[in-house]
């Protein structure tokens, strides 16, 4: 090329006549102002324009927004409604109420999230003690909506509670609390309210939330603090929360040959499981299915225990248990949420019996266990049908109450329903025919209302995050628009959650953590992401290395020249 | 970590006994083996599990014992009424082989029936094709509009169930799909005993992939129980068909036997099993003059298959003494002679013709081996997009004299969406050839859409003949009859004719392959002239000229330095 140019150029010089000084400086002159022109055109046009068509396109994101929910503060409150029996308030404190009175409690969760508990203990009711006789009968007296609460102080000497219990929490969202002797000192509802707030308090922590379940529903977000082992343990062992759950009962058969089971699983499915699933409904959807799998084996041989005759499966070895059955269990076709797995292991005639043992070497009574966030294995020993004249193989049935209540229970483990343990003198009603009372399911939606908030912020803030530093991805509008959406139901359920409107809330954390969840793995994302920049460069280098060398070449003879002339003209002066 | 929980509050309804409500299940296996007029062997697996349910009540809850939940989870997810999916390697050669009892095209196909409930049936389609391609590691998921067509009259529904409207109906074909381990492993996963009982042990892949012919499909349909058809069924048969061929073990003896070829023997029936059984073809060997087996068995059984009376010996695998006191069987066939077999009555062949790299020929030669008989025969064609075909060089001949067809139903192809669909009945003449041809163009494909290993070509997918063949025998037009599984899938209407359908072999077609650096190629030099142009401009517009004094030669300069030495004024 650059022959090519030296050729043309002394082709030129034959053309061109003798010049005088003046026409030369104005000829360079014109070469210059040429050289300017051409570079102010390629600066102003052509970079912008090469700049324009081959940007990647990034819809507009509410970033300011988006940090704004990193470092947000949550406030949960919830209303609690003290209702003062005849007998427990004396006539000048009567005239007092209705009052409310809003007490608040700060939790820090290693410095990233506050939360701050705020219950508003509201004093309106003064009822007649008679009409409350037994649970039944005090949920009809206020239905009271979903996240509040509702404690009735009745006098000490009442008949209501056995002798040495102070607090009966109830099926629904009602407590009854025994007022103490002296707690009656006081001249004022105020201070009577003073008195009984330790004791609200804790009822409140049984019934609602406290500060251990909402660390463990932070525990992604939130680093825990070492040594805590067996609080990561309980918060790692129910299932994360997700807008729906697979359940799965699977029936393993290694051998059938010699025995044929049947287990009448619809029957126990409508019987057992689908009171307590219609009660988490606006938790979750649930869907049930069940199979049975034959020649399904165990990825552990049991060891013989030659002391009782049987067949034994150590705590330890527990845990390659689940691998080789897995593989037959099969994927769920039909949705991409998480599947619970509950197995019932019928081992073979010669394994049988099998026990479970636990740390301490000891029998477990229910011969099951459970793995976190995937599901319970129960062990269901049949050799007391064997009959040695029986004929093979053998028609069993099997007792699905006895299998459906170990179930049940890993059930609700998993999906973090926590039985806390009730603080002395706390007096809990038996759980009534859908195994789930009413404060438990509050208690649920509180926690999952917390983690869904969390959970949707973190996948929120980390897709900004990544956005940002990889300027390579296209952000198209449905990205932008599901980004938005997701922040203004975080935002909507943050309020709710303020306001103590836990449905709302728990529904707007739904929205929120799937619109989320839908823009973070949107496969648009990466359609640009690996084209690296060497090769963008590559295609750009021959169109753009002669263009600009001569340009850059020509800017830099200017400046000199221009440099030049100033020191001549100093010299001059001087 | 184990856990228990009191039920005392929970269990206030106990569950009825409701064993005699329960749907019932059924799970029959069957081989059949046919030695082949080629001195090669096929066998033929099916499985058939039967799930009665009402299956056109969508059910929320679903329990499944027999029946695989995978399956069971995609029919009632994408409410199909039949699926039928197989997979196969290598190319069924029916002029030596005969008719298959199954026949499938080489690579995958899938054709599926819906429900009339189905609103957005091409959606569900691809939804559908996505989660089938995970249940079966196979690449169906690379089935698309671009080769997806709604046959009007090739493919009926096999079920029970009148279904007319063919806009339910999709059928795909990938031709170059491989079938191998990856594919058979969650095909034997799908058996209720697995691979651990019954005959499914003999199905180990290293033997079974060393073979000329291999063929695996699932087929689920609606089906009567009975022959009112008061109560219905969910059937699902998985097939597996394969030839292995005697001559490449090379040991020069023709000798076939269970373990040889399977590399296992027999030891029990699948426990779950209704009915296990073993079918060996003797038809053409009545008196054993062409091969022996042993062990020898009392039982034998006639079917009528593919228009002919077949008799077979029958091995009940539910009976203890089938496996003798070895309690293993190893079946055994020696060869003595071999004999000429009889032509099939219907068959296919296809080919491309033509030169170059523009345009083409496609011929379909269709033979009628029957001595007097003419029959009807349905041909679909899906031919991909970047094959223009010019219908109207569409011709139908045979016997030398044109044809023609009495229903054409052509579909146009719309690049990038849809594919060519030409299907039509042809009358064949007794003891012909019809010839099929329709000349194409080739398209040139923008280079993305180019496949990995372009200059490999482009499979086209086998063409399907579909037909009605008169049968020499009277056919059983009873469905609900106890029969053997292979002479029972394709329901029979009518004593005197049988239906079978026959695949052509897959097209490999070259297209215009461009070399694949050229778009870098381009842009050099595109931009190489640009800059040429731009520089000379450059130098015009911005340089200024002038006349240089041409510097003095080399002697010039010499003599000046003399003459300066010398004092002399320069030249």
């Amino acid at each position: 090329m650059k022959s090519l140019l030296i050729g043309q150029m002394s082709l030129k010089r034959k053309g061109v006549s003798h010049t005088r000084p003046e026409d030369l400086t104005k000829s360079r002159r014109r070469g210059q102002l040429a050289a300017l022109s051409i570079a102010a055109v390629v600066i102003m046009v052509g970079v912008p324009l090469w700049w324009r068509t081959t940007e990647t396109y990034r819809a507009w994101l509410p970033v300011s927004q988006i940090n704004e929910l990193a470092n947000m503060q949550l406030q949960l409150s919830a209303d609690v409604e003290v209702v003062f029996a005849r007998g427990t308030v004396t006539p000048e404190q009567q005239k007092k109420v209705p009052l409310t009175q809003t007490q608040d409690e700060e939790h820090t969760v290693d410095g990233d999230l506050i939360f701050k508990a705020v219950c508003d203990p509201m004093v309106t009711k003064y009822e007649d003690c008679k009409l409350i006789h037994a649970d039944l009968s005090l949920h009809t007296l206020s239905e009271s909506p979903c996240g509040s609460l509702v404690v009735y102080v009745i006098p000490e000497s009442s008949s209501l509670l056995p002798e040495d219990m102070d607090v009966y929490i109830g099926q629904r969202r009602t407590a009854l609390l025994r007022i103490g002797a002296q707690m009656r000192v006081g001249r004022t509802v105020e201070q009577l309210l003073a008195h009984l707030e330790p004791r609200i308090k804790q009822v409140l922590q049984v019934m609602s939330f406290s500060h251990t379940d909402i660390t463990a529903a932070l525990s992604d977000r939130v680093r825990l603090s070492p040594g805590n082992k067996e609080s990561i343990a309980d918060s790692m062992r129910a299932f994360k929360s997700s807008p729906g759950y697979e359940i799965t009962f699977s029936l393993l058969n290694p051998d059938p040959k010699s025995h044929r089971l049947h287990w009448d699983i619809e029957g126990a499915v409508q019987t057992y499981i689908q009171p307590l699933l219609t009660k988490l409904a606006p938790v979750a959807n649930f869907s049930l299915d069940s199979q049975t799998l034959y020649y399904a084996m165990l990825g552990v041989n049991p060891r013989f225990d030659s002391s009782s005759s049987a067949y034994t499966l150590n705590s330890d070895s527990l845990a390659h248990v689940i691998n080789p059955v897995e593989a037959r269990l099969g994927s769920n076709a039909a949705s991409s949420n998480p599947v619970l797995n509950f197995l019932l292991y019928v081992p073979d005639a010669h394994h049988s019996p099998l026990y479970i043992h636990d740390n301490k070497k000891q029998e477990v009574p229910s011969n099951a266990f459970h793995s976190p966030r995937w599901g319970g294995i129960m062990v269901y020993n049949v050799n007391g049908f064997y009959r040695p004249e029986a004929v093979l193989p053998v028609d069993i049935n099997i007792n699905m109450a006895k299998v459906m209540g170990v179930f049940l229970a890993q059930l609700r483990l998993l999906l973090g329903v926590q039985s806390s343990t009730a603080p002395p003198g706390f007096l809990m009603a038996p759980c009534g025919s859908t195994g789930l009372a009413d404060w438990e399911l509050d208690r649920l939606m509180w926690s999952r209302s917390v983690e869904n908030v969390a959970t949707a912020t973190t996948t929120i803030t980390s897709l900004a995050q990544l956005l940002d530093q990889i300027g390579n991805i296209v952000i198209n509008d449905n990205i932008a628009e599901q980004v938005s959406s997701a922040v203004t139901s975080l935002q909507l359920a943050v309020a709710e959650l303020e306001a103590g409107n836990l449905g709302f809330a728990l529904q707007y954390s739904k929205e929120a953590i799937m619109a989320s969840e839908r823009a973070f793995f949107d496969p648009s994302l990466l359609h640009l992401l690996y084209f690296p920049d060497d090769q963008k460069f590559a295609i750009y280098i021959p169109l753009f290395l002669p263009m600009c060398v001569p340009i850059l070449l020509s800017l830099l003879k200017i400046v000199s020249e221009a440099r030049q002339k100033r020191r001549e003209k100093q010299a001059k002066k001087d | 970590m184990a856990i228990t929980m009191p039920l005392s509050s929970i269990i206030h309804k106990q569950p009825q006994k409701q064993r005699d409500k329960w749907p019932s299940n059924d799970f029959q296996e069957e081989l059949v083996i046919r030695p082949l007029h080629s001195g090669d062997i096929y066998a033929s697996f099916q499985f058939r599990t039967l799930w009665e349910t009402d299956f056109m009540r969508g059910n929320k809850v679903s329990h499944y014992r027999l029946f695989p939940k995978s399956l069971g989870q995609v029919i009632s997810k994408f409410s199909v009424r039949e699926l039928h999916i197989s997979f196969t390697q290598g190319y069924w050669r029916t002029m030596q082989w005969g008719q298959p009892f199954l026949p499938s095209p080489p690579g995958a196909e899938l054709w599926v029936w819906f429900q009339d409930s189905v609103t957005d049936v091409d959606g569900t389609w691809k939804e559908l094709t996505n989660v089938l391609s995970g249940i079966f590691c196979a690449s169906l998921n690379f089935i698309d509009s671009t080769n997806t067509v709604q046959p009007s009259a090739s493919f009926k529904p096999l079920g029970i169930g009148n279904v007319t409207d063919h806009s339910f109906l999709r059928y795909a074909t990938l031709p170059r799909e491989i079938v191998c381990t990856e594919n058979l492993t969650p095909w034997k996963k799908l058996l209720p005993c697995g691979s651990k009982a019954g005959l499914a042990v003999l199905l180990k892949s290293e033997k079974l992939f060393h073979s000329s012919f291999h063929s695996q499909a699932v087929h689920i349909r609606p089906v009567c129980q009975d022959w009112q058809c008061k109560t219905t069924s969910w059937e699902l048969r998985q097939t597996l068909n394969v030839v292995f061929d005697l001559h490449t073990p090379g040991q020069g003896k023709r000798e076939w036997s269970l373990f040889k070829m399977f590399s296992r023997t027999l030891t029990e029936a699948c426990p779950l099993a209704s009915s296990s059984k073993i079918y060996i073809d003797i038809t053409d060997n009545p008196q054993g003059e062409q091969f022996e087996v042993s062990p020898a068995t009392p039982l034998l059984s006639q079917a009528m298959v593919l228009g002919d009376r077949r008799t077979f010996s029958v091995y009940d695998l539910t009976q203890q003494i089938t496996f003798g006191t070895v309690r293993s069987l190893n079946l055994l066939i020696r060869w003595k002679s071999s004999e000429d077999m009889l032509r099939p009555l219907l068959h296919g062949e296809r080919y491309v013709a033509g030169y170059g790299l523009q345009t083409g020929e496609i011929h379909t030669l269709m033979y009628n081996n029957h001595p007097y008989r003419s029959f009807p025969v349905l041909l679909l064609d899906s031919v991909p997009w970047y094959l223009r075909l010019y219908i109207h060089t569409l011709t139908v001949a045979s016997k030398g004299k044109d044809n023609k067809p009495s229903y054409i139903h052509y579909q146009p192809s719309k690049d990038r969406v849809r594919p060519h669909l030409l299907e039509m009945l042809v009358q064949l003449p007794p003891n012909s050839v019809t010839e099929v041809t329709v000349q194409f163009e080739r398209a040139l494909l923008k280079w993305t859409e180019y496949t990995p290993d372009p200059n490999h070509g482009f499979y086209v997918g086998s063409s399907v003949i579909s037909s009605l063949v008169p049968s020499i025998v009277a056919m059983d037009t009873n469905s609900t009859r106890e029969q053997p599984l292979f002479s029972s899938f394709f329901p029979c209407k009518e004593e005197s004719s049988y239906f079978v359908r026959v695949y052509t072999e897959p097209l490999l077609v070259n297209l215009p392959t461009p070399d694949f650096s050229m778009p870098y190629n381009v842009i050099c030099l595109t931009c190489t002239v640009v800059a040429v142009g731009y520089g000379s401009l450059y130098n015009l517009l911005t340089r200024s000229f002038q006349i240089d004094e041409p510097s003095p030669g080399l002697a010039k300069r010499i003599a000046n330095i003399i003459r300066k030495m010398r004092g002399v004024p320069p030249l």
